[in-house]
């Protein structure tokens, strides 16, 4: 027993279930020798059990969609953007362009640049060449060494083509792709899965160095960078945490290969 | 595409560089604030007694708490700084509706939008009591609730109130004794009205 004298709040403290064990067991002697306050303490017990119940069908129903708070802090963020997408699309329309991967659509859809439009012409040939089945790619590789020549001579570059086996995805083979920026190199890989990967490469003429930006459309993401006036745009039906990762080594393997 | 899985696309996609909110920000306020949503509700509901009127209040709260996350005290936790965003806005409502005069008295607000209907025993008790609480004063009301109702720590409470520990357990002790003696005024009276409905007990 510690001897200190019960005080009202360690009664409200007993009623809210916060006192230390010792505490506790003072009061409850207490209380054992003072029906009258125990009878009090037992009323404030149910009172607060009775005000717990009665209010708990609130916390049961589902959330209103209007307390979505991912759609709310997406809404904001969705304000927040317009002026900058106004922006970006304004500097595009003057002529300096490369507005960094930015979708522009529904603002003044100019013609994509730079490595926004690397991204595009990435996205669709993923779209075009990936679901291919019977001829996903001209070269397949187990002849890379031809089509690393074929690639290199018409990009006037040389091209390495990464290697992607330590995330999973092993060297299909590759094509040339027409771009209205000129030729494009297209890589592509694949899971066992069935998940497909697909790598453009084409020299830049506008945004030469550009540092990575995601990108997706649909359920389609991309990650698209620009070295040395050689743009890289890696897509897939792969989640953007999973694709950044295999975009950073592609990139420090081109790197490397410089 | 459900929002959560859209807003995180659209965080990969660059937002963070807009310099609104930075991926790891969303993924607290998602982590800390989207559990005490329904918490907030009932806070919200028990003050204004008024389903739509609360839910208003919540949804203003997020949106501030949303704007004003980087203001918040890194070692402060969640739960308190949302109850006192909440609390201010209630009180500046409730000060609002009761400036514009008395355009309905709390014991005509629907009741059936706080609890069960009142066809049952547990039904007429959780009414009565929820009248009772309205009848408390407006910051006996708000002490009750936050630590019987949200059970936050007597000094999360006076925290949210912006008051001191002492001052929070004196309303609570006045809450409760006033609680309690219109319940019992009220027990006497219910008595009265529902002879039949008492004698199931």
């Amino acid at each position: 027993m510690s001897g200190r004298p019960i005080t009202e709040d360690d009664l409200h403290a007993y009623v809210d279930e916060v006192l230390d064990p010792v505490r506790r067991r003072e009061v409850v002697v207490y209380l054992e020798n003072h029906p009258d306050v125990a009878q009090r303490v037992q009323g404030y017990i149910g009172q607060r059990a009775t005000l717990g119940s009665a209010l708990a069908p609130v916390v049961e129903e589902p959330v209103p969609p209007e307390l979505n708070l991912a759609r709310m802090i997406e809404a904001r963020g969705r304000s927040r953007l317009t002026w900058w997408r106004v922006a970006a699309a304004a500097v595009l329309l003057v002529g300096i362009g490369g507005a960094g991967g930015w979708s522009l659509h529904g603002v003044f859809r100019p013609v994509p640049q730079g490595i926004a439009a690397l991204a595009q012409e990435a996205a669709d040939s993923y779209e075009v060449y990936a679901p291919d089945r019977a001829r996903p790619v001209e070269i397949r590789a187990s002849d890379r060494s031809e089509l690393v020549d074929w690639a290199s001579h018409r990009l006037t570059r040389r091209v390495a083509i990464p290697d992607l086996a330590t995330s999973g995805y092993r060297f299909m083979g590759g094509r040339l792709v027409a771009t209205s920026h000129g030729p494009a190199v297209l890589f592509m890989y694949d899971d066992d899965r069935g998940t497909r990967l697909v790598m453009l490469t084409r020299l830049m003429a506008v945004d030469q160095n550009t540092p990575m930006s995601p990108d997706s459309r649909g359920s389609v993401t991309g990650f698209t960078w620009a070295a040395k006036g050689v743009g890289y745009s890696l897509v897939g039906r792969v989640s953007p945490e999973i694709l950044h990762r295999i975009a950073d080594d592609v990139r420090r393997q081109v790197e490397e290969s410089a | 595409l459900p929002p959560r899985a859209r807003l995180s696309r659209r965080l990969e996609r660059g937002a963070a560089d807009d310099g609104f909110v930075s991926i790891r920000a969303v993924n607290d306020m998602l982590r800390l604030v989207e559990p005490l949503i329904p918490a907030l509700r009932r806070y919200a509901r028990a003050l204004m007694r008024d389903r739509a009127a609360a839910d208003d209040l919540v949804q203003d709260c997020l949106e501030r708490a949303i704007s004003r996350w980087h203001q918040r005290r890194l070692d402060g936790d969640a739960r308190s700084w949302m109850f006192s965003i909440l609390h201010n806005l209630a009180i500046n409502r409730l000060r609002q509706r009761a400036r514009r005069g008395p355009h309905v008295a709390i014991e005509d607000v629907d009741d059936a939008a706080l609890a069960r209907p009142p066809s049952q025993e547990v039904g007429l008790r959780h009414r009565d009591i929820l009248q009772a609480l309205g009848g408390l004063a407006e910051e006996q009301r708000c002490v009750l609730l936050l630590v019987s109702v949200e059970r936050l720590s007597y000094a999360e409470t006076a925290r949210v109130l912006g008051i001191p520990v002492g001052t929070v357990m004196s309303r609570l002790a006045r809450a409760r004794e006033k609680l309690l003696r219109a319940m019992q005024g009220d027990e006497g009276k219910a008595a009265l009205e529902r002879p039949h409905l008492r004698r199931v007990k």
